[in-house]
């Protein structure tokens, strides 16, 4: 059985903790991408797209980043299309189900608020790429982090039952982001190197953005003491092979396929 | 971003270089053709290398769809115009719309697009610079969506003219 092992070495492991942020990036880019057509207002659908195609930007670069350093002729596409989901390593919070609009903007705010500070730290990265990557990533995450802020308070401060929802998808990802603040054995690598930030102490700024959100929405942050973990080394919930089936669909179905 | 950056990193001296750089620079943009990829900043150095035209781009957006058309369009140019071409990406450093040259900004405003406020930086969690209205000139101006029809415009509507607009995202 195939499955996301332990890095053998340190250069593998530097890789590896790229390939988890570009699997947290695309994994999340094709959630949002399914509200294409579905979401509830035009502005709002083009919204979540164009969130989407910033995630997939992010994704992309790092992708061709680790399959130029694995050395072993894998493109970007291979990383994302030809790996099952045992060899994802994506968060779980970013594979959860888009849910009702709620669901989805609570999600889309708590791994914002997350990776704004965490690319902000990351432009003193040692690694070019991630400097680079972190620059750009960094201004759309501050915009991000705004779409979702404010549709939190429109909810969360709304009618009855705008309320009701938005602190259900609280009360229903909570579960989930303990994982956003645990670095793989990879990740630790990464960051005795300087190359990512660690992951722990962007915490007490991710509970400042989302506390102040909570507090103009009316929303409380339920408490949890059992953390869901394991996206990390390829623990995924049933859901994820659902997204993979239909992200690498075509490329299941027609090998090599081209356009 | 200092106003020095807005230009290119190194003015062409000699006739071919500046050859390679009139072609890449006239490359429009092809979602918002009025400007070019010189223009909105986005060209950010043409050299020779052994006798190839080396153009040097920075993707304005993460994910936006036109990075890949727009280095074909600057390759297939410096072809036209008889160089071996080739297109280094460049990320770092990112893309500011401070980079959108004077020019540009005019270009984009008589297009009907609001130009980006100069000093793109950090903003507050919440709220945001006045836009105003690229047909009659009003800052009473109201945002209908921050996500327009491209990755980098957002959706405005002027409350003195009545008329809806895009406006060129500040980052």
């Amino acid at each position: 059985m195939v499955f996301a092992r332990p890095p053998a070495d340190r250069n593998e492991a530097l890789r590896l903790a790229l390939l988890e942020l570009a699997d947290d990036h695309l994994v999340l880019s094709q959630r949002l991408g399914e509200w294409c057509g579905h979401a509830p207002t035009l502005e709002e659908d083009l919204a979540l797209t164009n969130l989407a195609l910033d995630l997939l930007g992010t994704a992309r670069t790092l992708y061709a980043t680790v399959a130029e350093r694995e050395g072993k002729g894998r493109s970007e596409d291979d990383l994302a299309m030809l790996r099952v989901e045992r060899e994802y390593r994506n968060l779980l919070l970013v594979e959860r189900p888009n849910g009702d609009f709620a669901h989805t903007i609570a999600r889309q705010l708590f791994f914002a608020a997350f990776m704004r500070p965490f690319w902000e730290r990351a432009l003193a990265s040692k690694d070019e790429v991630v400097q680079g990557v972190a620059g750009k990533a960094l201004k759309e995450m501050r915009y991000h982090v705004r779409h979702a802020g404010e549709w939190t308070i429109r909810l969360g401060d709304g009618t009855e039952e705008s309320h009701r929802r938005m602190q259900g998808a609280i009360e229903a990802l909570r579960p989930y982001l303990d994982e956003l603040f645990v670095s793989s054995e990879a990740a630790q690598a990464a960051e005795e190197e300087g190359v990512l930030p660690v992951r722990a102490d962007i915490r007490p700024e991710w509970e400042e953005t989302v506390s102040d959100v909570f507090a103009r929405a009316g929303l409380t942050m339920p408490e949890w003491p059992h953390p869901r973990l394991g996206g990390r080394e390829g623990f995924h919930g049933e859901e994820l092979g659902h997204l993979l089936a239909e992200l690498q669909y075509l490329q299941r179905a027609y090998p090599g396929a081209q356009w | 971003m200092t106003q020095e950056a807005a230009t290119i990193d190194r003015i062409p001296e000699d006739a071919l270089l500046r050859k390679a750089w009139e072609a890449a620079a006239a490359v429009p943009d092809p979602e918002i053709p009025v400007v070019t990829v010189a223009d909105l900043g986005i060209l950010r150095e043409v050299r020779l290398e052994d006798g190839v035209a080396v153009a040097r781009v920075s993707p304005t957006y993460s994910g936006c769809p036109a990075t890949q058309l727009i280095e074909t369009a600057i390759a297939a140019a410096l072809e036209k115009a008889g160089f071996r071409a080739r297109i280094e990406r460049v990320l770092s450093p990112p893309w500011t719309t401070d980079w959108i040259t004077e020019e540009g900004r005019e270009k984009l405003r008589a297009f009907g697009i609001a130009p980006p406020e100069r000093a793109a930086g950090k903003r507050a969690l919440f709220g945001e610079g006045r836009v105003a209205c690229p047909r009659c000139g009003s800052d009473d101006t109201e945002r209908v969506s921050e996500f327009g029809s491209t990755p980098c415009k957002a959706h405005y509507r002027c409350r003195t003219c009545g008329e809806p607009f895009d406006h060129f995202k500040c980052i």
